[in-house]
C-alpha cells in the first residue's frame, strides 16, 4: 500500500493517488495529517506538492509538526521509502529527513514550465528505471525551489552519490541557463545517506500519461513500484 | 452598542440610493429604516448586485437549449456533458479593487468565481482570465500588470486549481480603469448539482469558513458601483484580503459534504457578504430567515451590526442544513480546521429578521429587497462622433512599405506577443487534466469522474474580445467576440456548447454607454442563437471610467466545448515539415479597425471586419469533422494582425519551431492581405490537402492550398512572384518573446 499523505492545503494529492492507482496499478490512499501511525500494511510514504497550511511562515515549516511527521519519521528511520515532491520536498527537508533548504526562486516569481533533468543516481527505490546520465522531461512550478546547502556539505552530499537529478539542457548538458530557479549545482533532487528518502521540486506525477504531455514520470513512480512490489 | 448615524435623505444618498429609491425603502417598510436596513437597501439596490441597468436588456439572450441544465440567475451555468456529468461554469469581473490594490484585488476575484462554482457541487478544475492595461511604457501599469498576475497565480496556485489560458490586452482606453475577468470551470454529477435554497421550516443556518472582519464592506455599493476619482485611494479599505489556504480547505470540507445528503441549500458570501446571501437563500425558496449575529465568528472586536451584514471577508459560506444534522455539518468544517456555527433557522413568513444584542436590528420583507430590485429603463443614444470613426478611406492610408519590419513590430507590441512571462507565473497541471494550456487558440482539459476515473471527454475554452473592434462597432465587435471564441474552441476540434460574459462598459448614467451596452447585448444574442451557444451565466460591470474618461466598451466572451474522444485533437501550431498549408476562409481588403493600422499608422478608425455567423457555423462543423476523422492536426485562427501574424504563430509556438513557405494569389493590398483581420478565416496544417479541400468544398467554405510546412524561416511571396516576407525563426521569436519582459525589464533599472 501507497500512503500519499494530506496535509491541509495539499494540491496534488489526488494527482499522485492517481498516478500509483489508476495508470501503475498500485494500491495507493491518502492517510490525514492528523493520523498518529501510518496504516501497518504502507510499503512507501509520499508526500505530495501544494501548499501546506497555506506555506503560511515558509514552505514545509508548519506541515514538520503534523502528528503523522513523527511516524513517517520511524518509517525512514527503518528503511522504509519515503518520497516528497515540491511542496513534499520542502517538508522533509524542514523536518530534517533530508539536508539542506529550497530559497525563493532567483528572480522571485513563481514559475511553471517543463524542465529536463539528468539523471544522477540509477538505483532502487526510485531511479531503478533509468541510467546516468538519461535526461527526463517533467513539469515544475515552484515559488521557493532553489534548493541550497553550504560548499562543504554540498561536496559531501555529491562525494555520497545523493544527488539524484540536476536541470539540464534537453540534450543533458548541465548548463546556468538549465537553471531554472538558482539551485546550487542545478540540483533539482536529492536524496538521505542511506538513500530510501527523496526529495525533488519537478512533479513526476504530472507527468504519467503521454496524451496529457509526457510520461517520464513513470521512470520515478513505476521504480518504486518495482522496488516494493506494488502490484495488488 | 455603537452609536448610529441619524437616518435620512442625506445618509441614503451617501449610501448611493437615489430620492426614488429612498421613497420606495420607505414605502415598503411603511416607517423609516434601521441604520442595517440601510446598509443592506444599499447593497442589494446597488448596480452590482442588482443589475437595475442592464436587466431589461440581457432578458433578450438566449439562453436555453438542449444541452443547458441551469440558465442565467443561479451562481453558475450549467450544461450537460453527457454520460451524468456537467460542466459547471461562469466568468466575472473584480476591475475595481485590482486597480486600487492589484494583488488582493486579482486574487480575490479569482477565489470569488472559484466560490461561485463550488457553491453548486462542483469541483473547480480550470480557471481562465482576461486582463486589461493601459500602456506597458507607463510604470504605473507595469506595476499594475505585475501585481495582478501574482494575485492570479499567488491565489490559483494555493487553491489548488491550474490556470489553463487567458488573455492580456493594453490600451490607453484602461489607463485609468484596468480590467480583471476571472473564469472558472468545475465538474459535478448532473444530479447533483446545489442551488442556494432555504427550504425547510425550521431548518438551521449554518455559517463556515473565516471569520468576518471590517474588510470589503461597501465593497458592492460604493466601490464597484461608482467611477473612479481623486477619492479613489480612500476606498482602498473597501478592498477585500484573500486567503486561499482557507478556501482550499472550505473546497475540500463542502464538496465532502455535498455527497451526503445532509445539506438543502448553500450560498457562499461574496458580493455584500451575509446581506446577500442570505436573502437570495430566502427569496429563492419563498421563506425567511431568522437570524442571531451574536454568533457570528468574528475576526475584530466590537463589530456592529451594520459591519457584520455588510462585511465582504472572504471564503465564507451559508449553508442550510436538514434539521438534526447541525452537529455532523460542523463537524466536517471543524476537521478541516474551519469555524462552522448556526446562526439562525429557516422562517415561513418571509421576513428577515437579524437580532444582535437581545435587539432586532433588522425586520424586512425579503422578496422586495431581493426579487422585485429596480430594474432601469436608462436612455440610449447612438454616439454622435461614431459614424465619423467609422470612416476610413483605404486609398488615403499609406501601404506598408516594410512588411517585414511591420511583422516584427506587431510580434513585439505587447498585444501580440508571447503572454509566456504572464502564465509562466501559473500552475496549469494541478488535478492532472490539461491536454493544451495557454499559449494556443483554446486550452483543452480532460475531465475525470468525482472518484478521480478519467474519461475520453475534454472541455475546450477560450476568453475573447478586441475592445478595438468593439469600440468601433460595439454589435459588430460583439459578435466578433462570440464567433472568435467559438471558433477557438472549434480548432481544438470540440463542438462549442455554451458561453458566459462579462460585460464591462463605463457610466450607464450616460446614453452613448447604455447605446453601447445594449448593442453589444444585442450583438451576443444574435451571435449566441446562430452559433448554438447560449449564455448561460454572466457578469455586468458599469461605472468603468475614470474622471469622466470610458473604457473601450469590452464584452468579455468565453465559450466552453466538449471534444469526445479527446484522444484526437488539433493543436494551433505547426507540428511537422512537409504538411500542406490550406487556408480557409477569405481574405477580403478589410484593414478598419486592425492592429497594423493602430500601430503603423496611428489610426483607431474605420468598420472591423463582419462576421458571417452562417459561414462561422460551418467552419466550426468542417474543423470538427477534420479533428474526428484525423486528417486535421493544426489549426490556428486568424485574428489580431491578420494572416503573417497567425502564420508566425503556427511557427513558433510549438514545443519545437517549425519554418513554412507560403504563396499568396489574392489580388488585394499587400498590407491587407497580410495583417488585414478579415473574421472567418482559419490556417490548417494536414498531411491530406486533398481530403480537407474536398470537405471544404463541402460544408462550401473557400479553401486554397497555400504552403508547406518546414524549414528555418517563414517565407511568404505574393502574387507579384515577390518576397514579401523572408524572416528567419529566430528573428520572429526574439520580437515575439521578448515583448513583454524588454518593456518589464525597464522597471528593474528604474529602482
Amino acid at each position: 500500500m501507497f500512503s500519499v499523505l494530506q496535509f491541509p492545503g495539499s494540491n496534488d494529492d489526488r494527482d499522485m493517488e492517481f498516478a500509483l492507482k489508476t495508470v501503475l496499478d498500485s494500491p495507493a490512499r491518502l492517510i490525514w495529517h492528523g493520523d498518529v501511525e501510518l496504516p501497518a500494511d504502507t510499503r512507501a510514504v509520499l508526500l505530495p506538492g501544494g501548499f501546506s497550511y497555506g506555506d503560511y511562515l515558509r514552505a514545509g515549516a508548519m506541515a514538520r509538526f503534523s502528528p503523522v511527521m513523527a511516524a513517517v519519521k520511524r518509517f525512514a528511520d527503518a528503511g522504509g521509502p519515503v518520497l516528497g515532491t515540491c511542496n513534499g520536498f520542502q517538508i522533509l527537508c524542514e523536518s530534517g529527513l533530508l539536508p539542506g533548504v529550497l530559497r525563493r526562486n532567483r528572480d522571485l516569481h513563481f514559475i511553471s514550465g517543463w524542465s529536463h533533468l539528468r539523471v544522477e543516481r540509477a538505483a532502487a527505490p526510485f531511479t531503478s528505471r533509468s541510467q546516468v546520465g538519461d535526461v527526463l522531461r517533467i513539469p515544475i512550478k515552484h515559488g521557493e525551489g532553489a534548493y541550497h546547502l553550504g560548499a562543504s556539505e554540498l561536496a559531501e552530499l555529491d562525494a555520497n552519490g545523493q544527488v539524484a537529478f540536476r536541470y539540464c539542457e534537453p540534450d543533458g548538458t548541465v548548463s546556468a541557463a538549465a537553471n531554472p530557479n538558482g539551485s546550487e549545482a542545478n540540483i533539482a533532487g536529492i536524496t538521505n545517506r542511506a538513500g530510501n528518502v527523496i526529495g525533488l521540486m519537478p512533479h513526476p506525477e504530472h507527468a504519467v500519461e503521454a496524451g496529457l504531455g509526457g510520461d517520464d514520470g513513470l521512470r520515478i513512480l513505476g521504480s518504486l513500484v518495482d522496488a516494493v512490489g506494488g502490484a495488488r | 452598542m455603537s452609536e448610529e448615524p441619524r437616518i435620512d435623505l442625506a445618509l441614503a444618498r451617501e449610501h448611493g440610493l437615489t430620492d426614488e429609491e429612498w421613497e420606495r425603502v420607505q414605502k415598503i417598510l411603511g416607517r423609516m429604516p434601521t441604520y442595517s436596513e440601510l446598509g443592506i437597501f444599499s447593497v442589494m439596490w446597488s448596480e452590482h448586485c442588482s443589475y437595475k441597468s442592464s436587466k431589461m436588456h440581457l432578458k433578450g439572450l438566449p439562453t436555453t437549449g438542449e444541452q443547458v441544465l441551469l440558465g442565467p440567475g443561479e451562481n453558475a451555468g450549467a450544461v450537460a456533458l453527457g454520460d451524468g456529468l456537467a460542466a459547471v461554469f461562469k466568468i466575472e469581473s473584480h476591475n475595481h479593487p485590482s486597480f486600487v490594490e492589484p494583488k488582493e484585488g486579482s486574487a480575490t476575484g479569482v477565489g470569488g468565481i472559484i466560490r461561485d462554482i463550488f457553491t453548486m457541487g462542483a469541483r473547480p478544475i480550470a480557471s481562465l482570465n482576461s486582463i486589461r492595461f493601459g500602456s506597458l511604457e507607463d510604470p504605473l501599469h507595469r506595476h499594475l500588470l505585475e501585481g495582478v498576475v501574482e494575485g492570479i497565480g499567488s491565489y490559483g496556485n494555493c487553491v489548488g486549481v491550474a490556470t489553463v489560458g487567458g488573455e492580456t490586452t493594453f490600451h490607453p482606453c484602461y489607463s485609468g480603469n484596468i480590467l480583471v475577468n476571472a473564469f472558472n470551470l468545475g465538474i459535478v454529477d448532473a444530479e447533483r448539482i446545489f442551488l442556494a435554497k432555504a427550504s425547510g421550516i425550521g431548518n438551521p443556518v449554518i455559517y463556515a469558513g473565516s471569520k468576518t472582519g471590517r474588510d470589503g464592506i461597501h465593497g458592492a455599493s460604493l466601490l464597484a458601483s461608482a467611477e473612479f476619482d481623486d477619492t479613489t485611494d480612500a476606498k482602498r479599505p473597501t478592498v477585500q484580503v484573500g486567503d486561499p489556504f482557507t478556501e482550499k480547505c472550505l473546497i475540500e470540507a463542502c464538496l465532502e459534504l455535498m455527497r451526503g445528503d445532509q445539506i438543502v441549500g448553500i450560498q457562499d458570501m461574496g458580493a455584500a457578504g451575509l446581506t446577500c446571501s442570505s436573502f437570495e437563500m430566502a427569496s429563492n425558496s419563498g421563506t425567511g430567515i431568522e437570524m442571531d449575529l451574536d454568533r457570528v465568528p468574528q475576526r475584530a472586536a466590537g463589530m456592529t451590526p451594520y459591519e457584520l451584514l455588510l462585511s465582504e471577508s472572504q471564503e465564507r459560506m451559508l449553508l442550510v442544513a436538514r434539521a438534526g444534522e447541525e452537529d455532523s455539518v460542523c463537524e466536517v468544517f471543524h476537521r478541516w480546521g474551519l469555524d462552522a456555527v448556526v446562526v439562525g433557522r429557516v422562517t415561513g413568513d418571509g421576513q428577515m429578521v437579524v437580532r444582535f444584542g437581545g435587539d432586532t436590528v433588522v425586520d424586512i420583507p425579503v422578496d422586495p429587497v431581493a426579487a422585485s430590485s429596480p430594474e432601469l429603463d436608462r436612455p440610449t443614444r447612438e454616439p454622435p462622433e461614431l459614424r465619423e470613426r467609422q470612416k476610413l478611406d483605404l486609398a488615403s492610408v499609406a501601404p506598408e512599405e516594410d512588411p517585414e519590419g511591420a511583422l516584427l513590430a506587431l510580434l513585439d507590441d505587447p498585444n501580440l506577443a508571447s503572454k509566456a512571462w504572464i502564465w509562466q507565473q501559473y500552475d496549469p497541471w494541478v488535478q492532472g487534466g490539461t491536454i493544451l494550456g495557454s499559449g494556443g487558440d483554446a486550452a483543452l482539459v480532460r475531465i475525470k469522474r468525482d472518484d478521480g476515473t478519467p474519461t475520453d471527454k475534454a472541455i475546450a475554452l477560450s476568453v475573447d474580445c478586441n475592445p478595438r473592434h468593439c469600440f468601433l462597432d460595439p454589435r459588430g465587435g460583439t459578435i466578433a467576440a462570440v464567433a472568435e471564441a467559438a471558433r477557438n474552441v472549434a480548432c481544438t476540434g470540440a463542438r462549442p456548447l455554451a458561453l458566459t460574459n462579462c460585460l464591462n462598459f463605463g457610466n450607464p448614467e450616460k446614453p452613448e454607454i447604455m447605446w453601447q451596452l445594449r448593442e453589444a447585448i444585442e450583438g451576443i444574442g444574435e451571435a449566441a442563437e446562430a452559433l448554438g451557444t447560449p449564455v448561460v451565466s454572466g457578469n455586468v460591470s458599469l461605472y468603468n471610467e475614470t474622471h469622466g474618461t470610458p473604457i473601450h466598451p469590452t464584452p468579455t466572451i468565453a465559450v466552453i466545448g466538449l471534444l469526445e474522444p479527446w484522444q484526437r485533437h488539433a493543436v494551433s501550431h505547426f507540428t511537422k515539415s512537409g504538411e500542406a498549408i490550406v487556408l480557409l476562409g477569405e481574405s477580403r481588403e478589410e484593414l478598419g479597425g486592425s492592429a497594423w493600422l493602430a500601430l503603423r499608422r496611428g489610426l483607431e478608425a474605420g468598420t472591423p471586419p463582419q462576421v458571417d455567423l452562417a459561414h462561422e457555423q460551418r467552419l466550426h462543423g468542417l474543423l470538427q469533422l477534420g479533428v474526428r476523422e484525423g486528417w486535421l492536426h493544426t489549426a490556428h485562427d486568424t485574428s489580431e494582425g491578420g494572416l503573417a501574424v497567425a502564420l508566425a504563430e503556427c511557427c513558433l509556438t510549438g514545443p519545437e519551431r517549425v519554418g513554412a513557405e507560403v504563396s499568396l494569389t489574392e489580388s488585394i493590398r499587400p498590407d491587407a492581405l497580410l495583417f488585414g483581420e478579415t473574421a472567418g478565416r482559419v490556417v490548417v496544417a494536414t498531411s491530406d490537402a486533398a481530403a480537407v479541400l474536398a470537405a471544404a468544398e463541402a460544408a462550401a467554405i473557400p479553401a486554397r492550398e497555400v504552403g508547406r510546412t518546414g524549414g528555418e524561416t517563414l517565407r511568404v511571396v505574393g502574387p507579384d512572384d515577390r518576397v514579401w516576407l523572408d524572416l528567419s525563426l529566430e528573428r520572429l521569436a526574439q520580437a515575439r518573446d521578448g515583448g513583454i519582459p524588454r518593456r518589464l525589464a525597464t522597471v528593474e533599472s528604474e529602482k
